[in-house]
C-alpha cells in the first residue's frame, strides 16, 4: 500500500515483535533493520513515512494513547491492565496467544480468607475475584511470579500460561481460567480520525493476514 | 543526593503560567470573548464552588469522581469545586435568567479536576466555552459548531478536523433490542474502543433478531468521511424512527456544516458517544495535527435544566484554553521595544512617561540606587535629557 502521510507504529521486542512482521510485510511493510541486533528505538521501513517505534510491551497503550505512536500491538493482558482508555482495539491479530490464569501448587485451594495473589496483573486479578465474591490481597511482582507460592510470599499467582512448563517445572499447576490472551492492534483516536484512510486501508490489510494465517 | 526543601513543589496537575505564556494566554482570552461578543454571546462568570446537589445535577457519575469536594463550615453542607462550568452555566439559564427567548452565554475559567483526563495530566484545565439555550433544531447546532471552528481558528490551530456523532442512533438502536442496562454497559464499553471481537461475541451471547444484530454490529465500522452516513442509512434501514430522525438530524448538520466551513474536514462517527449520559443530540470534538486527544468539544443536551425546574432545548462546547495557546500559533502582535525612563520627579519627565504610556508603549522607570543597563533591562529606547527636553533615544 502507499502511504501519503506519516505513520509510526508501536511494537514490543520479542514474541510480539516476530509474530507482527509477517502480517506487516502482507500489508508491505518491512523494517530496514532487525530490533534484535540494532540499537536504535526507531526503524525506519521500507516506506519513509513508516517508522517503527521499539518500546516495552506495557508502555504500547500509552505511547498509542497519547499520540506519540499512531498504531501498535499490544497483548490483551496489557489492554486489561491499561484499561483501554482513549484507544481503540478494532483487530484481534490472534498472534503470541496465551491464558491469563490463576495457578499454585499442586492441590492449592481457591478458598480462604483473605487469600494473598502475587501477580504482574493487578487490576484483572484483583476484579477476577471480585466477580467470585472474594477479597484478596494483591502483590505485585515484576516476574518470576512462579517464585512467590514456593517461598510463602504468596496462596497463588495470577499469571500467562502458554505451555505450563514453567509451573510444572516449579511444581504449580493452572487452576482456574480467566481469559484467553492474544494481541490486538490498537489505534489512537486522532489518527483514526486525521488518517481515517490510511489506517483503514492498514487494518484491512492485517485482517487479511489475519485471516490467511487460519 | 542532598536532600532540598521542597516546598516550592507544586500539587501533581497543578501548574502555572509564567512570561510570556501567561501574556499570551491572556491575548487569546481578550481575542475569544470578542469573538463571542461579537456573535452576541453573554459572558457570565458562575462560582468556584457550589454545593455538590447543584453542581452534579444531570451529569451522571463521570462528574462526581472528578469533583474534589469540601464540607461547608457554615452550613454543614457538602460543597463541590466546579470541574466542568456547563452545567453550572445550564442552571443559570435554567433558574436565574428564565427567559423563553434564545440566550447565548459565554464563560471563562478554572477548573480542578481529581484526576487528570488529558495528556501531560493536568488537573487545572482554563475552560472556555459558549451555549446556546432555547432552540432545538439544526440552526443552533450548526451556529455552536461554526463558533467552535472560529475559537480554534483563532488560536491559531492549522488543519482542524470535526469528528460528529449523534447519540440518538446508539440509544434508539438499544432500545429497540431490548438490551437490559447491564449488557448494555458491557456493549457501551466495548463501542467505545471500537473492540470488535467483543462487541461480536457479546451480541452473539445476546441472541437478537439476526437484523438486529446487523445493526449493532455495523456501529463501530460506520465511521469516516461524510459517505459514512450514505452507508449508515443503508446498513441501518430497519431501524426505528427514532433512529431514522437522529440519522437525519446529523445529515443535516453535517451537511451545513461542510458547506459553511471549507477549511476544516468532517469526519462521521456514528459509534463514538462522548458525555453520552447527559448529551441528547449530536456529539462532536475537534482534533488537530500535533495533538493525539481531542481540543474541543460539544454537543446537544437537553434534559440538563430539568433539575433547575426548566428542561430547555441546549447545545454548546467548550476546549482549554492552555492547550489552544499551547498548539495554536497566535501571531504575536509585534511588541513595541520597551523604553527606559530614569528615576526622577521632574514634571516634564513625568508627563512624557504618561503620554507614552498611554499610546501603548511599555516605560519602565528606573528606581534609585539601581544600576542595571538598558539591555538588562530589555529595554530598546531610552528617554534621556537634551537641550530641547526629555527625548526617547535610540541604543545606547
Amino acid at each position: 500500500m502507499q502511504f501519503d502521510t506519516p505513520l509510526t507504529i508501536a511494537l514490543s521486542k520479542g514474541r510480539i515483535y516476530k509474530q507482527t512482521m509477517p502480517l506487516l510485510k502482507h500489508a508491505g511493510i518491512e523494517p530496514l533493520d532487525d530490533p534484535e541486533t540494532s540499537r536504535k528505538l526507531i526503524l525506519d521501513t521500507n516506506h519513509e513515512q513508516v517508522k517503527l517505534v521499539i518500546i516495552r510491551a506495557t508502555d504500547v497503550p500509552t505511547y498509542v494513547q497519547w499520540g506519540a505512536a499512531d498504531v501498535g500491538v499490544a497483548g490483551k493482558d496489557v489492554l486489561l491492565e491499561h484499561g483501554g482508555e482513549g484507544l481503540y482495539e478494532p483487530l484481534d491479530l490472534e498472534i503470541a496467544r496465551c491464558r491469563l490464569m490463576v495457578a499454585g501448587r499442586y492441590g492449592a485451594s481457591l478458598e480462604g480468607d483473605p487469600l494473598r495473589i502475587a501477580t504482574k496483573y493487578v487490576h484483572s486479578a484483583r476484579d477476577y475475584f471480585a466477580a467470585r465474591g472474594q477479597q484478596v490481597d494483591i502483590i505485585k511482582l515484576y516476574g518470576s511470579m512462579e517464585l512467590a507460592p514456593l517461598v510463602g510470599l504468596s496462596d497463588l499467582i495470577v499469571d500467562l500460561v502458554e505451555s505450563g512448563n514453567t509451573l510444572k517445572a516449579n511444581g504449580l499447576e493452572p487452576l482456574e481460567h480467566i481469559a484467553d490472551i492474544s494481541s490486538r492492534l490498537v489505534i489512537n483516536k486522532a489518527a483514526w480520525k486525521m488518517k481515517h484512510n490510511t489506517i483503514m486501508q492498514l487494518t484491512d490489510l492485517l485482517k487479511q493476514a489475519v485471516e490467511q494465517n487460519r | 543526593m542532598k536532600r532540598q526543601n521542597e516546598h516550592w513543589l507544586l500539587p501533581e496537575g497543578i501548574d502555572e503560567l509564567l512570561p510570556p505564556q501567561a501574556e499570551q494566554v491572556e491575548q487569546l482570552r481578550r481575542q475569544l470573548l470578542d469573538l463571542y461578543h461579537s456573535w452576541g454571546y453573554q459572558l457570565v462568570m458562575p462560582p468556584l464552588v457550589e454545593y455538590v446537589e447543584s453542581l452534579l445535577t444531570g451529569t451522571g457519575a463521570d462528574l462526581d469522581l472528578k469533583t474534589f469536594k469540601l464540607t461547608d463550615q457554615l452550613s454543614g453542607r457538602m460543597m463541590g469545586l466546579r470541574a466542568d462550568m456547563t452545567p453550572q452555566v445550564a442552571r443559570i439559564d435554567a433558574h436565574k435568567l428564565c427567559s423563553d427567548k434564545p440566550s447565548r452565554l459565554c464563560y471563562i475559567g478554572n477548573v480542578l479536576w481529581t484526576r487528570p483526563d488529558g495528556f501531560g495530566g493536568s488537573r487545572s484545565p482554563l475552560q472556555v466555552g459558549a451555549e446556546l439555550f432555547g432552540h432545538d433544531g439544526v440552526a443552533s447546532d450548526v451556529e455552536v459548531l461554526t463558533l467552535m471552528l472560529e475559537t480554534l481558528k483563532a488560536a491559531g490551530l492549522p488543519r482542524i478536523h470535526f469528528d460528529l456523532g449523534h447519540v440518538g442512533i446508539y440509544r434508539g438502536l438499544v432500545e429497540q433490542a431490548g438490551i437490559s442496562s447491564e449488557d448494555e454497559m458491557v456493549l457501551f464499553d466495548a463501542l467505545q474502543r471500537k473492540a470488535l471481537p467483543e462487541i461480536e461475541s457479546l451480541i452473539a451471547e445476546l441472541e437478537l433478531d439476526s437484523d438486529m444484530a446487523d445493526m449493532l454490529l455495523a456501529l463501530p465500522s460506520l465511521s469516516g468521511d461524510i459517505s459514512t452516513l450514505d452507508d449508515a442509512k443503508n446498513r441501518l434501514a430497519k431501524a426505528s424512527p427514532e433512529v431514522k430522525a437522529a440519522l437525519e438530524n446529523l445529515e443535516q448538520i453535517a451537511t451545513a456544516i461542510a458547506s459553511r466551513v471549507s477549511e476544516a474536514s468532517v469526519h462521521i462517527d456514528i459509534a463514538e458517544l462522548r458525555a453520552y449520559h447527559y448529551q441528547t443530540g449530536i456529539v462532536f470534538a475537534a482534533f488537530a495535527p500535533g495533538s493525539g486527544t481531542e481540543i474541543a468539544r460539544g454537543g446537544r443536551y437537553n434534559d440538563i435544566g430539568r433539575a433547575f425546574g426548566r428542561a430547555r432545548p441546549a447545545t454548546g462546547f467548550s476546549t482549554d484554553l492552555r492547550v489552544l495557546s499551547e498548539l495554536g500559533s497566535v501571531q504575536q502582535a509585534q511588541q513595541p521595544t520597551r523604553i527606559l525612563a530614569p528615576w526622577g520627579e521632574d514634571a516634564e519627565l513625568l508627563a512624557l512617561v504618561n503620554s507614552l504610556r498611554q499610546e501603548g508603549r511599555i516605560v519602565i522607570q528606573e528606581l534609585p540606587g539601581q544600576d542595571v543597563d538598558m539591555v538588562a533591562m530589555e529595554c530598546g529606547e531610552v528617554i534621556r535629557k537634551t537641550d530641547a527636553g526629555w527625548r526617547v533615544e535610540k541604543g545606547n
